[in-house]
């Protein structure tokens, strides 16, 4: 159905041009592991760009909020600040701690980046702009975005320092407990779908993106994803584990020059790798805004590159966790665990029999109006 | 225990105090940005009336002050920021008078409490809004306040003040006349 529309501006052709040339010149294995180099590079290339953004937009909204104008020396508006800021870590000395657990101290920052790097690639960016598609492409993202705790918690323990420790102790219990909410509305979503596999959610969305599809039993699992998100993200009103007035900066207080600047990294796109999520399970991802049968309106949307729309969603989910992160106090432990356990929890499982009894009355509202 | 109409309650009264603690943020993200950029906004920059940057003495046109050297300003300091060094001068009519010679003032030493400019009784000093002071010597710090050839301005007679008071002065006199 996508295919009959114009889409001018995709990348789908490049790729392709790329693959029939490798093809022409080189045997299969060769061309393989060239596409897979250059898949690679690619990613990684993505990843410090994206970070490297996101903190800029951060830094931007941050001060917008407070009524200041934020960093506007390094360049126009300040854009080349986190280019500094990057150089400035970059050569900054990696302070060796006495009496830390060397081995696992200098590899929790690698646990973290590598699970954020992991995820990252299992992201559909655009049409035709997706590294790792499984066909169990949700239980994929939860399993590896989730293998980044143990970098927190190896920091912890390694950094001989009591505050390092509790930090960390806080942000397992507290990835721990959201994760299961985060899985939860996840599972919600695939109830609704039918799949895993993320190319194939997308395109169930064509016409009817999932939170609007599920509509009641979709909004609330689509918040309860956004909080869960946000606290395992460590993030916002969450950010127990770094709370400056009780524990220094929580896991990471030991960590200096590179080494911080992973887990920073990894922060931020731990963020990004949330918001895209959201946007490819509840928002249809790349897909641009269609409305069945109104064909010249389709077409004007597909002119929009995917990636401009997937960019879109995520930066409006982002913006939204700014938000949250700047309107609200930060939370005690046990308030936090009681909103997940208490709160969140419950609402989720029920929330996930109203979609099964949804799906199977034919309630959605696909089935509905007959939408396909 | 909390029953389970409490708990309903307690979610939705949650849920819109969140939404109402949103509000005020998205109100907040719109308001005109307060952040100055100084050096760029010298010739628009506004400085609060009250803000004491430096302590100056104002001269009128004819170059004339209204310091009569009393000291006071002086003893007030509580770190010996000022000092007025004064002389004599003698009148036409044989009188000795004491007038200004230097009055210097170490800015810093300054902690600019306002008590010399408060308990001056005639008015001479005040504080300034010039704030750009920075200097490479500490010794540039040390001023002069009162300009070069200066004197004191002359009391002039108010006659709105003055008027009430010869009044008060004439009227027992006259009636001791009687």
């Amino acid at each position: 159905m996508q295919q009959n529309y114009n889409q001018p501006l995709e990348f789908t052709g490049l790729t392709a041009w790329i693959d029939s040339a490798l093809k022409s010149v080189l045997p299969d294995f060769w061309v393989i592991f060239i596409q897979l180099v250059l898949v690679a590079v690619a990613l990684l290339a993505a990843y410090a760009v994206i970070a490297m953004i996101l903190i800029y937009v951060e830094r931007k909204i941050t001060a917008f909020f407070q009524a200041r104008i934020g960093p506007n020396r390094v360049g126009p508006f300040g854009i080349f600040q986190t280019v500094a800021d990057v150089m400035k870590i970059l050569i900054k000395e990696i302070i060796h701690i006495n009496r830390v657990d060397k081995f696992l101290f200098y590899t929790a920052p690698f646990f973290m980046i590598v699970a954020s790097m992991m995820t990252f690639g299992a992201i559909p960016f655009g049409k035709g702009l997706h590294a790792v598609d499984f066909n169990i492409g949700v239980f994929y993202v939860i399993a590896v975005s989730s293998l980044g705790i143990i970098g927190v918690l190896l920091a912890g323990w390694s950094s001989n320092n009591k505050y390092s420790m509790i930090g960390a102790m806080r942000s397992g219990a507290q990835f721990v407990s959201y994760e299961l909410s985060a899985g939860f509305a996840l599972m919600t979503m695939v109830i609704l779908s039918g799949t895993m596999q993320l190319s194939e959610m997308i395109e169930t969305q064509t016409y009817c993106w999932n939170i609007f599809n599920g509509h009641i039993s979709s909004l609330v699992a689509f918040v309860i994803y956004l909080i869960s998100g946000h606290a395992e993200t460590n993030r916002g009103p969450f950010d127990l584990p770094e709370a400056e007035s009780e524990l220094t900066a929580g896991y990471h207080t030991e960590y200096s020059g590179l080494q911080f600047g992973f887990f920073y990294l990894a922060e931020y796109l731990n963020m990004f790798i949330i918001a895209c999520i959201a946007a490819t399970v509840f928002l249809g991802g790349w897909l641009p805004l269609q409305i069945a049968g109104w064909d010249g309106f389709n077409q004007v949307m597909w002119y929009i590159p995917s990636y401009i729309w997937f960019f879109g969603k995520v930066g409006v989910l982002i913006f939204l966790s700014l938000w949250v992160r700047w309107s609200f106090p930060r939370l005690r432990i046990d308030q936090l665990l009681n909103l997940e356990w208490k709160y969140l929890l419950p609402i989720n499982l029920v929330n996930l029999l109203i979609m099964v009894f949804l799906v199977l009355s034919g309630l959605t509202l696909t089935e509905i109006f007959n939408i396909r | 225990m909390r029953t389970f109409s409490e708990y309903i309650h307690d979610l939705f009264g949650g849920i819109k105090s969140l939404l109402s603690g949103l509000s005020v943020t998205w109100k907040e993200l719109w308001t005109k940005k307060v952040t100055r950029q100084y050096p760029e906004n010298r010739d628009t920059l506004e400085i609060s009336e009250r803000f004491r940057a430096e302590l100056v003495m104002p001269h009128d046109d004819n170059n004339e002050h209204a310091c009569t050297a009393c000291g006071v300003c002086e003893m007030n300091c509580p770190n010996g920021t000022i000092k007025v060094i004064s002389l004599m001068n003698e009148t036409p009519d044989g009188k000795k008078k004491k007038a200004l010679d230097r009055y210097v003032y170490d800015l810093g030493t300054c902690t600019f409490c306002n008590l010399c400019v408060v308990t001056c009784p005639s008015d001479a000093i005040v504080f300034s809004n010039n704030f750009e002071n920075a200097t490479f010597t500490r010794g540039k710090l040390v001023k002069q306040l009162n300009h070069e050839g200066s004197k004191m301005r002359e009391k002039k007679p108010k006659p709105a003040a003055a008027a009430p008071v010869e009044t008060a002065v004439n009227a027992p006199t006259e009636t001791k006349a009687e």
